[in-house]
């Protein structure tokens, strides 16, 4: 690099701790107000779940009221892990990589907008979309498909279901820089799919022939279903839960550290 | 290549009254030169405008002093300090080319998002008045139309109340009554004090509003002057003819502002036609198809620009 740096001697007013919270605020509230305002978004990632819970868990639901009313918790969690994988990979991942594309990102790094407001803010909606799937699974499963979650259950369902979203969302990120801008919609669907159903999310896992089992321990949604069933004590896996956290940070890192090296490489390129 | 382009002088300016300057710059993409060694300072104060068609390297050398793109060699600084440096965009605004805005978000909601990552912004209903959006600010950006969507660009850019601002092709698409209402807008800044740099590929547009001008082509700075010295070069004429003179000799005629030669086939920018033919003729009697047009502005603005691509030989 035969660039030279120059002394940085500007002198600019110095951005007050709260003046900086009320950018991470207002950059999350605006975020989230522009996602409700889109009906195709705010159906597809909330009411397809709904759908999807509703047909599986409780319209096709066969058996005796005691198995129907498991395979209705069961799903709670491995549905619910479909649906909050979809908001993040979306609507942190492929939103990330849109306004990439189309050159809006860099209007706003052409401003002293922190990143990390930008990040955060993508990663508070995600995550506001995926509590509110928990929570209207949760309550459809209560109303019409005898689920009974105790207090602590049900809490630590909505928020395994509600951290899902930094893995998830950190993968959406890889997947747009790795599929660049324009092509990261159709790669995500592609991907979004065969790898529900290899996580055991369409049928349970243990349905599944062994490879797909076995397939299924490098996907992260396995270990967030996993870690959902464990809240509602569903779970027939015996690996421990801090091995599926323990995977689900690897997952995040790794997601991450490709974003960084596919950003670098990218910079300078039309998109930033 | 095998045009040449008299040369204007460089205004020699004290280094210290520069708000941005560049150094030797050049920066490629992949096979594609986008800037080759290009020297220019911004002057406090003015409005400098970059004129060129597209490709020229115009929208790279915003982003190089926007720091979201690293030069091959060379330098570049900003407020005398590395553009990359984040503290410099606290005082710089900056309307690029963006394809799509997120459009369910109101006119006053992004100026209101972006009027806080500065420390000292302009009160919104300010930055409403300046940019003409009063009426529009309860509008999501999707109901806008083309030369609404610009103006509400224009209202994000200078909503932090920056010193310095960097108008990347901000007339583009619009139709004549946006464009003067834009370029009001854009008057009323620099007699704020403000620094701009405008992107344009209209010479009219960079006449109506620059203090000075520099035109690139190819990644390179190819003229330099004030509106009128630019202009008094455009306006001119355009020769062909056929001869079997050299391209040096043709060159060297008095008058003669750029030539190409194509083999035996000439094509000539001039700024007055009888004296250079007078001359001509003299030299090589032989001389055929001569043929004298007189291009309107933007058309010999082209021929400055965008000569010749196809005529590789002399």
């Amino acid at each position: 690099m035969a660039s030279t740096t120059f002394p940085a001697n500007i002198s600019v007013p110095q951005r007050s701790f709260w003046s900086l919270v009320e950018v991470f605020v207002k950059e999350a509230k605006y975020e989230i107000l522009k996602n409700v305002r889109i009906p195709i978004y705010a159906i597809s990632s909330i009411v397809f779940p709904l759908m999807f819970y509703v047909l599986f868990a409780l319209v096709l639901g066969r058996g005796n009221p005691v198995t129907r009313s498991q395979t209705a918790t069961y799903t709670l969690a491995t549905l619910g892990t479909f649906g909050v994988m979809g908001v993040s990979l979306f609507g942190f991942g492929v939103s990330i990589a849109m306004e990439r594309g189309q050159g809006w990102l860099q209007v706003k790094r052409a401003s002293p907008m922190p990143l990390a407001a930008y990040f955060t803010a993508k990663l508070v909606s995600a995550m506001a979309f995926s509590g509110v799937i928990a929570i209207l699974l949760a309550t459809i499963g209560y109303a019409f498909g005898n689920v009974r979650l105790a207090p602590l259950q049900a809490a630590g369902l909505v928020g395994v279901l509600i951290a899902a979203s930094i893995p998830f969302g950190s993968m959406g990120l890889a997947l747009g820089y790795i599929a660049r801008p324009n092509s990261a919609p159709p790669v995500v669907n592609l991907i979004y799919f065969p790898m529900s159903f290899c996580s055991g999310l369409w049928i349970p896992i243990f349905l599944l022939p062994h490879v797909f089992q076995q397939v299924a321990r490098v996907l992260p949604p396995f270990h967030i279903s996993q870690l959902a069933l464990r809240a509602i004590g569903m779970s027939r896996d015996t690996a421990s839960i801090g091995s599926h956290v323990q995977a689900l940070v690897g997952f995040t890192f790794l997601f991450l550290g490709i974003a960084v090296v596919l950003y670098r490489r990218d910079e300078g390129q039309l998109y930033g | 290549m095998s045009t040449v382009i008299a040369q204007i002088p460089h205004v020699a300016t004290p280094p210290h009254r520069g708000v941005a300057r560049t150094r030797n710059l050049t920066k490629t993409y992949g096979s594609v030169v986008a800037l080759r060694n290009v020297d220019f300072e911004l002057r406090r104060g003015e409005l400098l405008a970059l004129l060129g068609p597209n490709g020229a390297g115009k929208t790279t050398l915003v982003r190089m002093l926007l720091g979201q793109a690293s030069p091959d060699s060379g330098r570049v600084a900003v407020f005398d300090a590395d553009p990359r440096n984040e503290d410099m965009r606290y005082r710089v605004g900056a309307m690029l080319q963006v394809a799509r805005v997120p459009e369910t978000l109101k006119v006053r909601e992004h100026i209101d998002l972006f009027s806080s990552y500065y420390p000292k912004p302009l009160p919104i209903a300010e930055t409403l008045r300046i940019a003409g959006l009063e009426d529009l600010k309860d509008r999501r950006f999707g109901e806008l139309s083309g030369g609404q969507r610009q103006r509400a660009l224009f209202g994000i850019s200078i909503c932090g109340n920056p010193d310095l601002l960097f108008l990347d092709e901000p007339t583009v698409g619009l139709d004549v009554e946006a464009r003067r209402l834009m370029w009001t807008q854009i008057r009323d800044l620099v007699s704020r004090g403000k620094t701009v740099l405008l992107t344009t590929h209209y010479l009219n547009e960079a006449d109506a509003l620059a203090d000075r001008i520099l035109v690139l082509q190819h990644g390179t700075i190819v003229a330099e002057g004030t509106p009128s010295e630019i202009k008094s070069r455009a306006i001119g004429k355009q020769v062909r003819f056929s001869s079997r003179l050299t391209l040096d000799e043709v060159r060297a005629i008095p008058g003669v502002l750029t030539a190409a030669a194509n083999r035996q086939k000439f094509e000539l920018q001039v700024q007055a036609a009888e004296p250079v033919v007078r001359e001509l003729l003299n030299r090589d009697s032989w001389l055929s198809d001569l043929e004298v047009t007189s291009a309107g502005l933007e058309e010999a603005f082209l021929a400055l620009t965008q000569n010749h691509h196809s005529n590789g030989s002399n």
